[in-house]
């Protein structure tokens, strides 16, 4: 479903979410500290290296930068008319490499992982007060919201269409949000009548 | 409600936050604006999330559904409009603006809760304070960062955006206002 996970068994894949995320921290910030262009030449390819070693392909790791694509060629523009070549391919290649390695994450962890591992790092939060069962409600719960709202959406949208006021903004989001709130209200009630306690 | 936060959040507020997370990513399955040929960020409906969030619920509540749906968009789910996720986004160009806006919800909720009963153009400037300023206050010097852009061209760049925004702050206004008229309690 809506998962930008890419299903594999490569080391990646088997590796501890809480090991990639910590290794994407620290590989992202060494991108943002370094300054030189070869170096980041070499940690774009070695980045893009890893796609094969992870069994993506490369028309995947293209897919990643492609909504990203006018961007680099806005800012490279911009770079080179006002700092120069190197300056540009250097901007440019940096933003690709964060990017690709930020997907690599993503690609090869399933949302569902990925989820508990916060919740179980958020346990070391409990003395600040976070109650790691209340978050896993609240992700499930919202993950649960996004279908139902589009449908309340799509309803109220037919119901002013027979009134010829599917052009009002207002017509249309006031009803959805006034809809979004009972709903809400009913299902806390339904929580708390069932004895949920956290 | 300082004795309630302190033993943690009623089921009531831990259904608003989950909504709002779901509200702002609904938003996205808006189709976004491109403008100037898809050369940047499009005009999306999702900060109006941001907005309502804050307004709607205040500065705690609000600021938590954001963190929520940026932590969802984190973990790799393709919330954010145009079926973007994952942290490529939250370190991209855009990611200032990502980040700015748990405090955004948060800050337009402060204001408000500290002024209950202020007139629509009041609230509407507090929307704009958190919903416009704070963001683009966060935002346009990490894009001017990320990109190495400067910050002249990051801002001459950003309005664009401006008319947008404007639209949203009187719509998350006037939707505020009539969930407070509807929903005394909330």
């Amino acid at each position: 479903m809506l998962d930008l996970y890419s299903p594999g068994h490569s080391p990646l894949h088997r590796m501890r979410p809480s090991l990639k995320m910590g290794a994407l921290m620290v590989g992202a910030t060494l991108l943002m500290i370094n300054q030189s262009l070869p170096i980041t030449v070499a940690a774009a390819l070695a980045i893009l290296a890893l796609y094969p070693l992870a069994q993506l392909t490369l028309k995947q790791a293209f897919a990643q930068v492609r909504p990203l694509l006018w961007i680099f060629v806005l800012f490279f523009a911009v770079q080179w008319y006002f700092s120069g070549l190197t300056l540009a391919t250097y901007v440019v290649l940096r933003l690709a490499a964060l990017i690709l390695l930020a997907s690599l994450v993503t690609l090869t962890t399933r949302s569902s992982d990925m989820i508990d591992t916060m919740t179980r790092a958020l346990r070391l939060l409990r003395p600040l007060g976070v109650n790691p069962a209340k978050v896993s409600l609240a992700i499930s719960l919202a993950l649960r919201f996004i279908p139902v709202l589009a449908q309340i959406m799509t309803e109220v949208r037919e119901a002013q269409k027979a009134r010829g006021l599917e052009r009002s903004v207002i017509a249309v989001a006031m009803p959805m949000a006034i809809r979004a709130i009972k709903m809400a209200d009913d299902i806390s009630d339904a929580i708390d009548s069932r004895g949920y306690r956290s | 409600m300082d004795t309630a936060l302190k033993q943690g959040f009623a089921t009531k507020d831990i259904v608003y936050i989950a909504l709002f997370a779901a509200l702002t990513a609904a938003l996205g399955l808006m189709p976004p604006i491109h403008f100037a040929g898809a050369a940047l960020p499009p005009i999306t409906a999702q900060s109006l999330g941001v907005m309502l969030a804050g307004a709607v619920l205040g500065s705690k509540r609000g600021g938590l559904a954001l963190l929520l749906f940026i932590a969802l968009v984190a973990v790799g789910l393709p919330l954010l409009s145009g079926g973007r996720g994952g942290f490529g986004v939250l370190v991209g160009t855009s990611g200032g603006f990502l980040l700015a806006w748990p405090f955004c919800a948060a800050l337009i909720g402060w204001l408000i809760e500290r002024d209950s009963d202020a007139s629509a153009v009041k609230t509407g400037i507090y929307v704009a304070i958190g919903g416009i300023a704070l963001m683009y206050a966060a935002g346009i010097p990490w894009m001017a960062f990320i990109g190495k852009l400067g910050l002249t061209k990051s801002l001459t760049i950003m309005v664009a955006y401006i008319p947008g925004d404007l639209v949203k702050v009187v719509l998350a206004t006037i939707i505020a206002r009539g969930l407070r008229r509807a929903f005394p309690t909330l």
